[in-house]
């Protein structure tokens, strides 16, 4: 499937490796030998928060902040000092056996960590400072960032993890902190029950997760990443068993990734999500833990490109990622809430991360989930503080608010832009590489078992997907911030400490994409492909121009359409308002009655029979059982009780009556009479002497 | 005169004293029967001196020392029992028996 | 037997132990304080004799100047002051039952004492000879003369403690023992 040659169509010269080779990577010093403490850090953070931090003067948050600053600061050395001599250090201490197959700890700093580290370093020290700002007056506050330092912390662990199981542990800490998170507001059972859908839909897919690390673990007969990866890199030939489980294992794996990086049919969750406070919202559910999914593939990534492997895969990944990007694109349309507009945003960009990882692109894939990290939190961020300031969730409260919120007005619109795809923000590169690499994949795929059709149909997706991108951000912009002001609050700016971070955050927004000016630059390429194990990847050394054409026109077309329909022009406005489209409106208002079908089909049916036959089952199978055993137990004790107390006790007693009557009649002997006692003695001594005498 | 005859005669007093010791209740006739042993004693020592002709007449000294002892012994035993006598306005052997269990 | 019995000096020795016997035994079995003190003094007086017949001469007039003389006297205040009954009593003996024991006590006592030395010097024979006063304290003060200084220190012990011993406590306006 791999074709290495140049094709004509474009302008694409085709690179055979983006990784380097393992002698030329350095082993990182003390920075990498002392990067533990990036997941540590946070882990034991979050414990010391939770049990002093009422006692702090920030009520916790100064820890929390002093530990992002820590890790921000420290991914950004690693990220230099990466750029500048790339690193690949792992280190692991075995911890325990299954089998015969250890079990490690330990941490991997290489081009794919270091990025990660960044972005949750940088991206979550923004929102940290934010948070404080967000979350002032709250009753659970110092809870709050409790569980927001183990969020970070589970993600670092996620992202450090060398081998399969601490990637696992760490999956189920993010898994864990999101529920926790998401129903912080748990007065309100609706925001429980939304915890509780994100924990089990995740759940669900993470079935998958576990059949995918077990096969793939146990047919190279280890858990770490560098074994099965090297494995991969050997050939089919050498790896007979990694092979043959290689499918299927691959599948379940992306099913895994599936879950936490909310791809259809798992996007469920992602939407109702947002019942947990912005600053989660913006850091979780946008930039790290649903590109945990997105990550693991990137990890795993040789397993879905060497032949022989997993690279029929690829096929379910593109066609998945182009289903999501698009359906959710639409829905994102119809709504009023401005954070489910977000949500459903995310879901989009996050199908095309998962589109590019299928069409092969490591380097496409893993940069649209860079940019997205922060221009999606700066979005957040500025929505939370929107809704900080209108205290209502629903754009049709809101409107004009640019005169009020200037800051947060203009670093929406660099976020917005960003989203879009207008050059030359951060977001414009890494879609436009995104398109690119489906392009390319177009002519890669073969032709025969319908690939490259499957690949066109997704790339169509994906340039509508940018229309439909720019036409709701532009609806968003326009229903928030233009136009006359609906609602009934008194909106005012945030506080400074909620509207720098928005200011920090829009400047990567805008410029993060020159990282990977295609043809000029390649430092995110380089960064990522430096790994200990090849990555075949295709990195662009030029503009795919009919990409960019398209891509472009797409963009500022829904742009301009949009700021049109939902301009503050009061003719359209009536018209707006009133305007549906009839079978596809509801359809998309009801999120494609997925919700509802998962409801009754899967919810219901579990809760009500399912439910009361396992009741029944306990009550009379198991608790017979355990009542039974309990009146075993019970009769077996009489039986001993009988026994102690006649048999042993009685045993006892007996001794001590018969010591006693001993003692009495031994008594009698001492009448206190001297002659008696002088009998006694005299016969005593005749006895013993006449005895002697006859002996002798 | 062979020497069996007053073994036979010292070992009979003595058997007496004993059986004085044992059966008599005033204190002071049990103190008279001791001195009946010690001389029953002195019986043995002096027949065996003359017996083994001893030069030192070891025997004989020795049976002085006795009767040195036992008129101190009386003495201090009479003592004693006038003690008794005057807290108990008795000097019957057989209430003396503090030291019962 | 008979050619015991030949000998004058054992038809002595017969005169002398039977009243010695008879003295010790009615000694031990009277109800008569007084009398079995008396008693006594017959079976003392007895032993004095037996002793001048074995030619130990010192010894024998010792007996009678210190026993018969002091010892029975100091015997003889004791049952004044302790005002033991005088005249006949019958609760000056135990119980028939202990009498029985102690009589077997005895008797088994006697019978082993006899036993063992007969069968060891039973035929012996003895020749009595005077012992002079002079051997004896040329003995005493030679020989023994740590015993006889530990004696005289027992002596004076003994007096001491029985002084000690038998003293009232002094009473306000007591003045016998002031």
């Amino acid at each position: 499937m791999l074709q290495l040659l140049t094709n004509a169509n474009t302008l694409l010269l085709a690179t055979e490796e983006g990784g380097h080779a393992a002698e030329t990577l350095s082993d990182g010093g003390l920075l990498a030998s002392l990067a533990w403490l990036i997941p540590v850090a946070p882990m034991v953070a979050a414990f010391v928060i939770a049990l002093y931090g009422k006692r702090m003067p920030y009520k916790g948050w100064d820890i929390a902040i002093g530990v992002m600053g820590f890790e921000a600061l420290y991914g950004t050395a690693l990220l230099l000092a990466h750029i500048a001599n790339p690193i690949a250090h792992d280190f692991q201490v075995e911890i325990g056996k299954i089998g015969s197959m250890p079990i490690e700890w330990g941490w991997t700093v290489d081009g794919l960590s270091i990025m990660m580290y960044f972005l949750v370093g940088v991206v979550g020290f923004f929102v940290f400072l934010y948070a404080k700002g967000y979350m002032e007056g709250d009753i659970r506050f110092t809870w709050f960032f409790a569980s927001f330092t183990l969020f970070a912390g589970g993600m670092l662990v996620l992202v450090s993890a060398p081998n399969m199981i601490q990637l696992i542990v760490g999956w189920e800490l993010v898994g864990v902190s999101s529920w926790l998170l998401i129903g912080h507001y748990w007065e309100d059972h609706a925001n429980s029950s939304a915890a509780i859908k994100a924990m089990l839909v995740n759940k669900v897919a993470d079935v998958g997760l576990f059949i995918g690390a077990i096969m793939i673990s146990m047919s190279v007969g280890s858990f770490r990443f560098s074994d099965i990866l090297h494995a991969v890199e050997g050939g089919a030939a050498a790896a007979p068993l990694l092979a043959q489980f290689a499918f299927w294992g691959g599948l379940a794996l992306f099913i895994g990734a599936m879950g936490k990086s909310a791809q259809f049919p798992f996007h469920v969750w992602l939407p109702d999500a947002m019942a947990g406070p912005t600053p989660v919202s913006a850091l979780m559910h946008a930039a790290t833990m649903v590109t945990a999914g997105v990550y693991l593939v990137g990890r795993m990534f040789p397993l879905y490109l060497t032949d022989g492997f997993a690279t029929e895969v690829r096929a379910v990944i593109i066609i998945i990622g182009g289903l999501t990007l698009f359906l959710t694109g639409l829905i994102a349309l119809v709504q009023d809430d401005i954070k489910k507009v977000l949500a459903y945003s995310t879901l989009s960009q996050l199908g095309y991360m998962t589109a590019a990882m299928g069409a092969g692109a490591y380097t496409a894939g893993l940069f649209h989930l860079f940019t997205h990290a922060f221009f999606k939190a700066l979005l957040f961020l500025g929505a939370g503080s929107v809704i900080h300031s209108v205290h209502s969730n629903n754009m049709s409260d809101m409107g004009g608010l640019r005169k009020t919120m200037p800051w947060t007005y203009r670093t929406f619109l660099v976020g917005s832009l960003a989203l879009a795809g207008i050059p030359l923000f951060a977001g414009f590169f890494s879609k436009d590489e995104i398109l690119a690499s489906l392009n390319y994949a177009v002519g890669e795929f073969s032709t025969a078992d319908g690939g490259s059709s499957v690949a066109t149909v997704v790339l169509i997706l994906a340039i509508s997907g940018a229309f439909v991108t720019a036409f709701y951000m532009a609806r968003t912009v326009m229903l928030t911030f233009h136009g006359e002001y609906k609602g009934q609050a008194h909106p005012h700016e945030s506080p400074k400490i909620m509207w720098m971070p928005l200011v920090a955050l829009a400047v990567p927004s805008a410029v993060i994409g020159f990282m990977n000016w295609p043809g000029l630059t390649s430092t995110f390429t380089d960064v990522v492909g430096a790994r200990a194990v090849r990555v075949l990847d295709h990195h662009a050394t030029g503009f795919d121009y009919l990409m960019l054409a398209l891509g472009l026109t797409a963009a500022v077309a829904g742009g301009l359409i949009g700021m049109r329909i939902w301009g503050p022009d009061k003719e359209t406005q009536a018209a707006r308002d009133t305007f549906r489209i009839p079978i596809l409106y509801p359809l998309l208002e009801n999120k494609y009655y997925i919700d509802d079908l998962y409801m009754d089909g899967v919810v219901r049916p579990i809760r009500g029979p399912l439910a009361r036959a396992m009741d029944w089952f306990n009550g009379h199978v198991l608790d017979f059982i355990v009542n039974g055993a309990g009146l075993l137990a019970m009769s077996l004790g009489k039986v001993v009780y009988w026994f102690d107390q006649r048999g042993v006790d009685g045993a006892i007693h007996a001794s001590g009556a018969v010591t006693g009557a001993g003692g009495g009649m031994l008594r009698l002997l001492q009448t206190g009479k001297v002659q008696q006692y002088a009998i006694l003695i005299f016969a005593a001594t005749v006895i013993m002497v006449g005895g002697l005498v006859i002996w002798f | 005169m062979i020497l069996g005859q007053f073994i036979i005669l010292g070992a009979a007093l003595f058997s007496l004293g004993v059986y004085g010791v044992l059966t008599r209740r005033n204190a002071v006739l049990v103190l008279l029967s001791v001195e009946l042993m010690l001389a029953a004693v002195n019986v043995n020592f002096v027949a065996f001196d003359i017996y083994a002709r001893d030069v030192m007449a070891g025997g004989q000294i020795f049976s002085l020392f006795i009767i040195a002892v036992g008129a101190a012994e009386v003495g201090i035993g009479l003592a004693i029992v006038l003690l008794i006598f005057r807290n108990r306005q008795s000097a019957n052997v057989d209430e003396l028996d503090l030291m019962k269990l | 037997m008979n050619d015991w019995l030949t000998h004058a000096e054992n038809w002595v020795f017969i005169l002398i132990a039977l009243p010695m016997l008879i003295g010790a035994w009615r000694s031990v079995t009277s109800r008569n304080v007084v009398h079995s003190v008396l008693f006594l003094v017959i079976a003392l007086a007895a032993s004095a004799a037996l002793f001048l017949l074995l030619g130990a001469e010192f010894v024998a007039w010792s007996v009678v100047l210190v026993y018969i003389g002091a010892v029975i006297v100091l015997f003889l205040f004791g049952i004044m002051i302790t005002r033991a009954p005088l005249g006949m009593e019958t609760e000056l003996s135990h119980s028939n039952q202990t009498k029985i024991g102690a009589a077997l006590v005895s008797g088994a006592l006697f019978a082993l004492i006899t036993v063992t030395t007969i069968t060891g010097f039973g035929d012996t024979e003895i020749v009595a000879k005077p012992t002079r006063t002079s051997e004896i304290g040329q003995s005493m003060f030679e020989r023994f003369v740590i015993p006889f200084e530990v004696i005289s220190v027992v002596l004076l012990a003994a007096l001491i403690g029985g002084i000690v011993l038998a003293r009232r406590d002094p009473v306000e306006g007591d003045e016998a023992l002031q």
